[in-house]
C-alpha cells in the first residue's frame, strides 16, 4: 500500500445558532393566536432539547435560559486517505459530507479534532482552545486563552510556526458545486492568478501552464472567454483546469456536477474520470451514483455526522451492511 | 453679447461673467478634491467597516454614524471657525474641501462596504482554496469586482458632493452659488442669477455622470447581468 496522504482524527464540527424569540404582538383571531403560540412553545421546548444535549456534553453554561441552540454537524469523523485513491463520498443532504470536505482545506474550521496532511498537522491545535470558549459564551476566556506549547504561552497557529495554510491550500486542488470562478478575469486568467501571485510564476511561464490546463479539459478556444459568457459545464471545466494547474497533490470535489443540466453533466464527468486514470488523488462529493460506481476505489458513506458505512463500491452498493446506507440506497433506486 | 434671451434681461450675467469664470474653476476645484478625499478615505473606511475584526470595525462605523448623523453645513462651520479657536487658522477653501471631502468618504464607506459585501461567498473561498491570502484574495478578486459594481451609486456620490459644494458660500468662498447670491443682490433679479447657477450646476453634473457612465461600460464585466 501507498503512503497515506490525508488524515483525519476525530473530527468535529458543531454549529451554533441563536434562538430567535417569539412575536410579541398579534393581530389575527383568538383561535390562530392560541395555535401560534402553541407551535411556538414546541418550538422552543424543541430547541431547548437540543441545548440540554449540547450542556450534557459539557458545551453550554446554563440550560434555564438557552440563548443558542447547537447543531452538531460532524461528530468525529477518522479517515485515512492514501496516494492515489479515487474515494467518493455519498449520502443524504444535510448529513455532513460538504462540511466534512470543506474541514479538509480549512475553508471550515473544524471545532475539533485534527487533519494531517502528508503527516503534518494542518488543524490549529490552539483554535480549538478558542473554540471551545466561543461555543461556552465565554467571550473573556476566549480572548485571554493561550495554550501551553513548549512552554510557552501560544496564541494562534502561526506561533507554532508549524504549518502557512495558504502553502497547504495550494497543494490541494478545489472544486465547487457553483463553480466560484472569478467573473471579472477570462478563463485563461483565472488560471493564470494563482500561478503568478500564489506559486510566484512569470507571465509567460503561467500562460504557458494556463494553456496546458485548458487543453486537458478541452476548452483550448475558450482561453480568452469570461466565465459568464460559458455554459456551466464549460466554466466547471475551468474551474478544474484552475485547481490542476497548480499542480495539487490532492483534489477535492464539493458536489461538482449537482448546479449543471442533465445533458451537460457527462462532458464534466468525463474530466474527472480521465484525472482519476492518470493517477490523481480524488476526494469527490457526488450525488451521481452510477459515477462513483465506476469511479471510486472506495466510497464513504457519511449520515448524521459520522461515517456510516466505509468500502470498495462492489461492497457499498451491492451489499450494504450499515441499515441507514440500505435504506439511502433503496430510496434512490426507488425513483 | 446680448442682454435679452427669451425676453428676459440677462445682463446681470453677461456684465459680470468674468466673475463666474473664477466661480466655476473654485466649484470644480472643491468638487474634484473632495471627491478624490472622499473616496480615498471611503475607500479605508469602507474596507475597515467590512473587516471581521471589531477593533477595526468598530470605529469605521462609529465615523461613519457620526458624520452622516451630523449636518454638512454644521461640519463646515466646525471646519473653518472651529479649528481657527484652537490656533489653526485655515483659508475658506481648504476648509471647504476638507468639509465636503469628509462628509463625502462616510457615504462612500457605506457604498464601498456595500459592494463588498455583495460579492458572493463563493469568491472569497475560491480565492482562499487556492492558496491565496486574505489579502491577496481582497486585492485580485474581490476589490476589482466590488468597484465595478459600486460605479453607479459611487456617480450618484459625486454629483451630489458638486451640488453640495455650493454650501462653502457660508465661509465666503466665491464659487458659483456665492457670486449668484452677490449678483442677486446687486440687481435683484434672482430668476435671471439663479436660473444661470442652476444651469452651470447641471453642465458639471451631467458632465461627471456621463464620464462615469463612459467609465462603467468600459470596464464591464462582459455577461454580466446578461443572463435571466
Amino acid at each position: 500500500m501507498s503512503e497515506i496522504l490525508i488524515e483525519t482524527r476525530d473530527l468535529r464540527k458543531t454549529y451554533k445558532t441563536k434562538i430567535k424569540k417569539p412575536r410579541r404582538k398579534w393581530r389575527g383571531t383568538q383561535a390562530e393566536k392560541q395555535a401560534y403560540h402553541q407551535a411556538v412553545a414546541a418550538k422552543m421546548q424543541k430547541e431547548r432539547a437540543s441545548a440540554e444535549v449540547a450542556a450534557a456534553a459539557g458545551k453550554a453554561k446554563s440550560i434555564r435560559k438557552p440563548k443558542y441552540t447547537y447543531i452538531e454537524v460532524l461528530k468525529g469523523i477518522s479517515v485515512q486517505i492514501r496516494k492515489g485513491e479515487v474515494v467518493c463520498i455519498i449520502g443524504p443532504s444535510g448529513g455532513g459530507k460538504s462540511t466534512f470536505l470543506r474541514c479538509l482545506n480549512q475553508l471550515t474550521e473544524p471545532t475539533s479534532g485534527e487533519v494531517y496532511f502528508e503527516g503534518r498537522l494542518i488543524t490549529d491545535p490552539f483554535k480549538e482552545v478558542m473554540e471551545k470558549a466561543r461555543l461556552e459564551n465565554n467571550p473573556f476566556k476566549a480572548f485571554f486563552a493561550t495554550q501551553k506549547v513548549k512552554g510557552r504561552n501560544m496564541r494562534t497557529r502561526r506561533d507554532h510556526g508549524s504549518v502557512d495554510i495558504n502553502q497547504v491550500r495550494s497543494q490541494m486542488g478545489m472544486v465547487f458545486q457553483s463553480f466560484n470562478l472569478f467573473i471579472h478575469l477570462p478563463a485563461k486568467r483565472n488560471i493564470m492568478l494563482a500561478l503568478k501571485e500564489v506559486k510566484g510564476m512569470s507571465e509567460p511561464e503561467a500562460e504557458k501552464r494556463a494553456t496546458e490546463a485548458l487543453k486537458q479539459v478541452g476548452l483550448s478556444d475558450k482561453a480568452d472567454a469570461y466565465p459568464l459568457e460559458l455554459s456551466g459545464g464549460q466554466q466547471q471545466r475551468v474551474a478544474i483546469a484552475r485547481a490542476l494547474a497548480m499542480e495539487p497533490k490532492l483534489m477535492l470535489f464539493d458536489e461538482p456536477t449537482s448546479a449543471l443540466d442533465p445533458e451537460l453533466i457527462g462532458e464534466v464527468l468525463n474530466v474527472i474520470k480521465l484525472l482519476a486514470d492518470s493517477g490523481m488523488t480524488m476526494i469527490i462529493v457526488t450525488h451521481e451514483m452510477n459515477f462513483a460506481k465506476g469511479v471510486a476505489d472506495r466510497i464513504l458513506f457519511i449520515d448524521q455526522g459520522v461515517v456510516a458505512e466505509d468500502g470498495p463500491p462492489d461492497q457499498l452498493f451491492n451489499n450494504p451492511k450499515n441499515e441507514r446506507t440500505r435504506q439511502f440506497l433503496r430510496r434512490l433506486s426507488a425513483d | 453679447m446680448a442682454d435679452y434671451l427669451f425676453g428676459m434681461d440677462i445682463s446681470p450675467i453677461t456684465q459680470n461673467i468674468h466673475l463666474f469664470y473664477s466661480a466655476i474653476l473654485l466649484t470644480v476645484l472643491i468638487s474634484l478634491v473632495a471627491i478624490v478625499l472622499g473616496f480615498a478615505l471611503g475607500m479605508l473606511v469602507g474596507l475597515a467597516r467590512s473587516s471581521r475584526s471589531r477593533l477595526i470595525r468598530y470605529p469605521a462605523t462609529a465615523y461613519v454614524d457620526v458624520i452622516r448623523g451630523t449636518p454638512l453645513l454644521v461640519q463646515l462651520f466646525l471646519w473653518y471657525f472651529g479649528l481657527s479657536v484652537i490656533g489653526i487658522n485655515i483659508d475658506p477653501l481648504p476648509a471647504a474641501m476638507l468639509a465636503v471631502g469628509f462628509h463625502s468618504s462616510a457615504y462612500q464607506a457605506e457604498i464601498v462596504r456595500g459592494g463588498i459585501q455583495s460579492i458572493p461567498k463563493g469568491q472569497t473561498e475560491a480565492a482562499r482554496a487556492v492558496g491565496m491570502t486574505h489579502l491577496q484574495s481582497m486585492r485580485f478578486v474581490i476589490l476589482p469586482q466590488a468597484l465595478r459594481l459600486i460605479l453607479p451609486p459611487l456617480s450618484n456620490e459625486f454629483v451630489i458632493v458638486i451640488k453640495d459644494s455650493s454650501l462653502a458660500y457660508a465661509i465666503s468662498v466665491a464659487e458659483i452659488t456665492l457670486v449668484s447670491y452677490q449678483l442677486n443682490a446687486r440687481y435683484y433679479e434672482p430668476f435671471t442669477v439663479f436660473l444661470f447657477a442652476a444651469l452651470l450646476y447641471l453642465i458639471l453634473t451631467y458632465v461627471t455622470s456621463t464620464l462615469m457612465r463612459t467609465l462603467e461600460r468600459r470596464v464591464r464585466i462582459p455577461g454580466y447581468g446578461e443572463q435571466e
